[in-house]
């Protein structure tokens, strides 16, 4: 239960991306027929993803290499083209890592960062947002959806604002692309990251949506292609795998989120039920469907990791163990969690590979998992020992 | 994992916390001593899977040992009793020697403080 850390792509994917690997290996940029196939090819790519986040135009979708390209290309690309109008940017405390470490990155290169804090919950309320507006604003970037906690933000609300004050806004939507419907002109929305292994796509494939119109720069120089906003001969079987799988989440999308969201919330029920002193990390309602991120008092999330993986168990923790920075969950932090409580956390991410008997079996584990560890832990009150 | 000599003693006759809930690490070691060898020796610990394990080896490589021995076992000794450590968890192993020590300080000074009340 650890579809966000990585999940098998779609076997309809894999399919659709067999082909250009020993047939078709044409290169977009050749003047031939080969050339021709592989243009195609990209191109019903496009149509899909553009499809998928509701864009008016193809061309509007620039692929890149993933998520995090996608959020480099935005943030930096904006931000350096923009710089004689205004070096300020706005973010919020819960964005993935990727885009704490670029909003960082430019503070050392003179750009002025506002992080804007969430609630208990993780969410962003817009009027603080809106307060932190000035005159050398140029962008606001902020998630669809946390990953981590599955919070899902008032996105509609905050597009609204920067559309007024005419600031750029960027929404980092990996984590919520092919499982919520997005629609990036509804939304006022002028830049949109998604990955293709967030969709059961290949890794190592993005996109970044564009709103035609927008002043950005590339960040990788080279032959030109995608518009001359990301060079590098483009890599055909996995924009293929992207596209296949941007289609299928497009049909599939709405039956699924509700199949996880009722898996999802019986598995929350259950450990909350099951287990005492844990609780429900991010918003109860507005939630990925996917998502559960569940805390245990007393005891740490790789040794629950652990354990649960000897049980055949695969989940996340946001416990600084866990972490390459041995730093708790930055997200867990900002959601007003002490330390030791972001240690005690467990992140599942539901996906297709999922059914209700998994769902049944960790809860029929997990309570004895987390017994073991109290047992075992000095921060244990004695009454809950016996 | 199955960590050995897990659980308190109670009037124990030495008690070594160290580590942090806020570091993700907390350790408490237990000693019983008896002829001046450690005849008992328990932990509890919250912590990864590493600390668990460090926490649980020095355990069994202190029990039976003497005073002097207890104090010369290193978080070297840990991590090779274990078959090595990744270089991130390393730290884990030097709370487990660390929470020993602790530990046997603790009798040490009640013994001191015994021998000068009577």
């Amino acid at each position: 239960m650890d579809h966000a850390a990585g999940m098998s792509i779609d076997p309809r994917v894999f399919e659709a991306m067999k082909p250009y690997f020993l047939e078709n290996y044409g290169n977009p940029s050749s003047s031939h027929s080969s050339g021709a196939t592989a243009r195609n090819a990209l191109m019903e790519s496009r149509d899909e993803v553009a499809r998928l986040v509701g864009a008016e135009k193809p061309d509007e979708v620039i692929f890149t290499s993933g998520g995090t390209e996608s959020n480099n290309l935005a943030i930096k690309g904006v931000a350096y083209r923009n710089r004689e109008k205004g070096n300020h940017i706005i973010t919020t405390t819960i964005e993935h890592i990727s885009v704490i470490n670029i909003c960082k990155n430019l503070q050392k290169q003179g750009f002025q960062i506002t992080y804007i804090p969430v609630d208990k919950k993780g969410l962003v309320d817009p009027k603080r947002l809106k307060d932190a507006i000035t005159p050398r604003t140029i962008l606001i970037s902020v998630m669809y959806a946390n990953g981590e906690i599955g919070t899902v933000q008032p996105i509609k609300e905050i597009g609204q604002i920067a559309h007024r004050n005419q600031i750029y806004f960027h929404v980092d939507a990996v984590a919520a692309a092919g499982k919520v419907p997005i629609n990036v002109e509804e939304e006022n929305i002028d830049l949109l990251s998604i990955s293709s292994n967030d969709t059961y796509g290949p890794k190592g494939i993005g996109a970044l949506y564009i709103k035609k119109g927008t002043r950005i720069q590339p960040v990788i120089q080279g032959g030109g292609q995608e518009r001359g906003l990301r060079s590098g001969t483009e890599n055909i079987p996995g924009i293929v795998g992207m596209g296949k799988a941007a289609e299928i989440a497009q049909k599939e999308m709405v039956a699924e989120g509700r199949r996880l969201s009722q898996l999802r919330d019986k598995l929350i029920k259950g450990v909350l039920d099951r287990i005492e002193r844990s609780y429900l990390n991010g918003h109860p309602t507005r939630r990925l469907p996917n998502n559960a991120n569940l805390r245990f008092s007393y005891i740490e999330g790789e040794s629950l990791i652990l354990g649960l993986d000897m049980l055949g168990i695969q989940v996340s923790s946001g416990s600084a163990c866990t972490s390459k920075t041995l730093e708790p969950s930055h997200v867990l932090l900002a959601i007003g969690l002490a330390h030791e409580e972001a240690h005690g956390s467990l992140v599942f991410t539901l996906g297709k590979q999922n059914s209700e008997e998994n769902v049944d079996y960790v809860l029929e584990v997990l309570p004895g998992v987390v017994k073991r560890l109290r047992s075992m832990s000095p921060l244990t009150p004695k009454e809950m020992l016996r | 994992m199955n960590p050995r000599n897990v659980g308190e003693i109670p009037d124990a006759d030495g008690v070594g916390t160290v580590g942090n809930p806020v570091c993700g690490d907390l350790m408490t070691v237990y000693i019983r001593v008896k002829d001046d060898r450690l005849a008992e020796v328990k932990f509890k610990t919250f912590g990864c899977g590493a600390a668990i394990a460090t926490s649980s080896m020095i355990t069994e490589l202190a029990k039976g040992k003497t005073i002097e021995e207890a104090l010369k076992i290193t978080r070297g000794d840990v991590a090779d009793s274990l078959g090595g450590l990744p270089p991130i968890k390393m730290h884990c192993s030097n709370l487990a020697a660390d929470a020993l020590h602790a530990a046997i300080e603790d009798y040490m000074k009640k013994r001191e403080k015994k021998s000068k009340n009577r």
